[in-house]
């Protein structure tokens, strides 16, 4: 029988990974099921928690509130689906206080996707009429085009709260500046750690990484999405477990003098 | 069926994309182009439905009478791109090439500019030392300036190396903490979205 390494279906060069994965996979999987029935309490995220605050502010203001999700991600990037359960949420509170909802976006897939989750919160929250598409709207694929014709947008309708959640590159402080210029309150999310830096300066609340990912859970309240992130925790303490490990193992190879090993090398 | 249809696709495809990356076989590679080809049909269609979108808000607008002049410059730029690429082509030396050079690209590079004067604004705002994590902050930032600028030199020759130890050690852990917590975030949200645990992207629950 001919290894399956030999007929070039399995790259054994990425074992390492795939068992990892393999090993993740089946704890998120087991204990996302093994707990979704029970409750769980999540810290509070104040960016997050300033999402309501945020579409009560534009609501009494009168004014629009205005969500981004950037111009480096596409509809496949975990971050933007991430941006789009928010975006659900966001557009439960605007369809019950009959707030304008503004969303302009670089990718056409983003953005036909968006409206059917707008117009899904607004049906649901029984206020179809209320939904206005064009609001949902495809404004350039060049990265400063995008950011010149969202800028536009801010500085014209003044929007009260801003929403800047996704994948941002270059244009993040251009808009998030821009939103502090025009004083809106701003709620700002990216997995770009280089953008982050700027929008912790420039936006009143900042998720910070994983956070953006925990807000579906957070603000739904879905017992099989926060077990899901009951999976993250464990898995973060397995890969600081393995970190500890790993810097002892060195630590005492190079106090002892011994041949490095590597084995934690993957 | 208009729910599972879909999910049973994403799981479908979710699962193969996910093995065809372990895989160097010439089959699995051509499985995985011929996904990527596929995307990039559908992106070309949703492109259609962007620019007719883009459009229709724009025409609408203009008959309404709100940012008239600004709408009908878009429209403009919409129009006159494809037409002058359909009539004279891209190559050098023709009016779509001048008008990307002298019109676009200027245009681009006015908003980047913009940069420059956020991250002053932005710098301002975020030095302040009105607490103990902002004055770390601020001393970081200035010793961080100060090496990668000309005078620091001046000043100190320790000043690189502290510099280089910032970036490489407090910041570069905190930064790889971030990621790992990212990283983790994308997975299992990657996977809720397969076995359609997470389903907004259908546009709901049911």
């Amino acid at each position: 029988m001919v290894p399956l390494a030999a007929t070039g279906w399995f790259d054994t060069d990425s074992l390492p990974t795939l068992v990892t994965s393999i090993i993740s996979i089946i704890i998120v999987l087991y204990v996302t099921y093994a707990l979704r029935k029970r409750e769980f309490k999540v810290r509070r995220i104040a960016g997050l928690a300033a999402v309501d605050d945020a579409v009560g502010r534009a609501t009494e203001m009168a004014r629009p509130v205005l969500y981004t999700p950037g111009w480096g991600g596409d509809i496949q990037r975990p971050t933007t689906i991430a941006s789009l359960n928010i975006l659900s949420h966001v557009a439960d509170k605007t369809a019950v206080y009959d707030c304008r909802l503004v969303f302009p976006t670089h990718d056409p897939v983003i953005m036909a996707v968006a409206q059917e989750v707008v117009h899904e919160s607004y049906m649901k929250a029984g206020y179809p009429d209320r939904y206005r598409p064009a609001d949902i709207a495809y404004v350039s694929s060049s990265q400063f085009g995008y950011a010149a014709a969202v800028d536009g947008l801010l500085t014209r309708l003044k929007p009260a709260s801003v929403f800047l959640l996704g994948t941002f590159e270059a244009e993040s402080l251009i808009l998030a500046e821009t939103g502090n210029s025009i004083n809106a309150i701003q709620v700002a999310g990216t997995d770009s750690t280089i953008q982050l830096s700027f929008f912790i300066v420039a936006c009143d609340y900042t998720l910070i990484g994983e956070e953006v990912f925990a807000a579906s859970g957070y603000l739904s309240g879905n017992k099989s999405i926060l077990a899901s992130i009951r999976a993250q925790d464990i898995m973060k303490v397995l890969i600081a477990a393995f970190i500890l490990v790993a810097v002892v193992w060195v630590s005492v190879e190079n106090l002892t003098g011994s041949t490095p090993d590597n084995w934690w090398v993957f | 069926m208009a729910r599972k249809f879909p999910l049973a696709v994403c799981f479908l495809f979710g699962v193969v994309m996910f093995l065809q990356y372990f895989s160097q076989h010439e089959a699995a590679r051509a499985v995985n182009q011929a996904i990527l080809d596929y995307w990039q049909i559908v992106f070309a269609f949703t492109l259609i439905l962007g620019v007719f979108s883009f459009a229709r808000n724009n025409v609408t607008e203009v008959r309404r009478g709100r940012d008239r002049v600004y709408r009908i410059v878009g429209l403009a730029g919409l129009l006159s791109m494809p037409v002058l690429a359909l009539i004279w082509g891209i190559k050098a030396d023709t009016p779509f090439m001048w008008m990307f050079e002298n019109v676009q690209a200027p245009m681009q590079s006015t908003v980047f500019a913009l940069l420059a004067i956020f991250v002053a604004s932005a710098s301002f705002r975020g030095f302040r030392a009105r607490s103990l994590p902002a004055a770390v902050l601020l001393i970081s930032a200035t010793v961080m300036l100060l090496s990668r600028s000309n005078i620091g030199g001046f000043f100190s020759d320790v000043l690189p190396d502290v510099a280089n130890w910032i970036r490489d050690y407090p910041s570069m852990a905190a930064r790889r903490a971030i990621l790992i917590g990212i990283g983790l975030g994308s997975l299992t949200t990657s996977l809720r979205v397969m076995v359609g645990i997470e389903r907004t992207w259908l546009g709901g629950e049911k």
